[in-house]
């Protein structure tokens, strides 16, 4: 009971339904990063998944390299090296300007992410028959083409469900880069608190960490079920997809990706 | 009936050490149904796999229509042809696979009109009207927006043939086309078959279907450990087949 008690529900209250003119910038922030770095991180693992399957033996080795580097160490490390080495600038899109502390964590996040994308990405790409490479060599399709309009497009069926939860996952890990000096949803907790030595605050902002994944988890679904469409004729109710990606479970060993 | 539309000379392909072809040659003049018959690892599928470059062969050469398959003559040597080269030289030769290998995330219709649209730079209005030719053809006028997955194997089999068919190929190859099928739809994929050789495309059949090499074959040619071992009319063929190995065969498998 005394925990309950200490518990100051005033100051969570105010700042899940009255956030400031702060919070949201930091909320955007957060938002901002996640998902610029995953869409880099897929372009880059996608990049590095396709040199691995190279016949060029050096790119087969870069693409190792950099799994191996990146998979290997700390994010926190490669923050901290990207934020020391380089000094990003701040980059102005205009409706915001992006401060250089968000580019580092962007920059650290994408590459981090690459390299674990790129095994997602792989194993994508190798769940995919061969015969559907012959096919559509045989019909005069290049490599290029073949990739894009046959093999990815069944691949992306495989890929969805693990990228998902990579973004599930990157949404929470841009609390990283509070670590240098980055205005986002843990820094703004962060700095609440130690103006005030009120621990609610972070209650509050778990709260808001999970408004933001549990969103994802309904976007994931349409995307999924939308991918899911055209290999089954039949459809499954939102229902159902939704009690699918609600257990982890079945969201991991998912059956219905398959026929 | 004179114009050879396929030639392959003293072809050899090993998979590591194992030999597969040992020099294969066999002329295909247009218009003409071959069945290529022959046990098991004899190298039936790799010799038609060669064909359209799917497998590099290691010596010998193959022209389709005249031109070299998979490599280029650079000062009396064979080099490995561009990508572009093969990819081209391919939309010649319609192949068809014994497990179908249609594209699953597209309807019939789609998967028929894929390869002229981005192949060929065919219209989609101008693709589309030969792909619902086609598919009337092979008897699935009314499977235009069906997804394979809900195609009967032999439906999946007879897409698969207009998909080929859609490219105008100067030379069709079957790969064991029925082997992945129940036996009571062999049929209907049989006689879509029985029907192109009938019109006069130039088709090179791999097949234990000795029914459908009996009635539709212009020649049927018999392969043993990789090499060629008789080549005849299917009369002569199954009547008075030559070799004691192609008796020995047919014996088992009629």
């Amino acid at each position: 009971m005394h925990v309950l008690v200490a518990v100051d529900w005033h100051v969570i209250w105010l700042r899940i339904f009255h956030p400031d003119h702060v919070f949201a910038r930091a909320l955007w922030a957060t938002v901002f990063m996640s998902v610029v770095s995953q869409a880099a991180g897929v372009g880059l693992g996608l990049v590095a998944a396709l040199m691995r399957m190279s016949r060029f033996a050096p790119l087969r080795w870069l693409s190792g390299a950099y799994v191996w580097v990146f998979r290997g160490t700390p994010l926190l490390v490669q923050i901290f090296f990207i934020y020391t080495t380089f000094n990003l600038p701040i980059v102005n899109l205009g409706v915001w300007k992006v401060p250089s502390e968000i580019l580092t964590g962007i920059v650290a996040l994408s590459v981090n992410e690459g390299a674990y994308m790129r095994e997602i990405i792989r194993a994508g790409i190798d769940s995919i028959d061969r015969g559907q490479m012959e096919a559509a060599k045989s019909l005069g399709m290049r490599y290029g083409q073949a990739m894009r309009r046959i093999i990815l497009p069944q691949a992306a069926r495989v890929i969805v469900p693990p990228l998902g939860n990579e973004f599930n996952n990157m949404m929470k890990t841009t609390s990283l880069v509070y670590t240098v000096g980055a205005y986002e949803l843990f820094a703004d907790a962060e700095q609440k608190y130690s103006q005030t030595f009120i621990s609610d605050y972070f209650i509050a902002v778990a709260f808001w960490y999970l408004v933001l994944t549990t969103a994802w988890t309904f976007i994931q679904v349409l995307i999924e079920r939308r991918l899911a469409r055209s290999e089954r004729g039949d459809q499954l109710s939102y229902r159902e997809l939704l009690l699918m990606a609600w257990n982890p479970m079945t969201t991991l060993g998912r059956g219905a990706w398959r026929r | 009936m004179s114009e050879v539309v396929m030639r392959a000379t003293e072809v050899h392909k090993s998979f590591g050490r194992l030999e597969v072809l040992k020099g294969v040659s066999l002329e295909v003049k247009k218009g003409e149904t071959i069945c290529l018959i022959g046990p098991s690892g004899s190298g039936k599928t790799t010799f038609i796999r060669c064909i359209n470059h799917l497998e590099k062969i290691d010596s010998g050469r193959i022209e389709v229509n005249g031109h070299l398959i998979g490599y280029r003559e650079r000062s009396g040597k064979l080099v490995e042809d561009s990508e572009r080269n093969i990819a081209r030289h391919r939309t010649q030769i319609g192949m068809v696979f014994q497990r179908f290998n249609l594209f699953p995330h597209m309807t019939a219709l789609e998967n028929v009109i894929e390869a002229p649209m981005r192949v060929q730079g065919t219209s989609k209005a101008h693709a589309t009207d030969y792909a619902r030719a086609l598919l009337s053809r092979v008897g699935l006028g009314d499977k235009l927006d069906t997804y394979p997955g809900k195609l009967s194997g032999g439906q999946q089999q007879r897409v698969a043939i207009a998909r080929a068919l859609a490219m105008g190929p100067a030379l069709m190859l079957f790969d064991e086309p029925t082997s992945a099928l129940d036996p009571e739809v062999t049929g209907e994929v049989l006689s879509v078959m029985e029907e192109l050789a009938h019109a006069g495309i130039t088709m090179i059949v791999v097949t234990h279907e000795m029914g459908f090499a009996r009635k539709a074959a212009d020649r049927v040619v018999m392969m043993d450990d990789g090499m060629i071992i008789e080549d005849g009319t299917p009369e002569h063929f199954f009547v008075a087949p030559e070799h004691e190995r192609t008796k020995q065969f047919l014996s088992k498998i009629l």
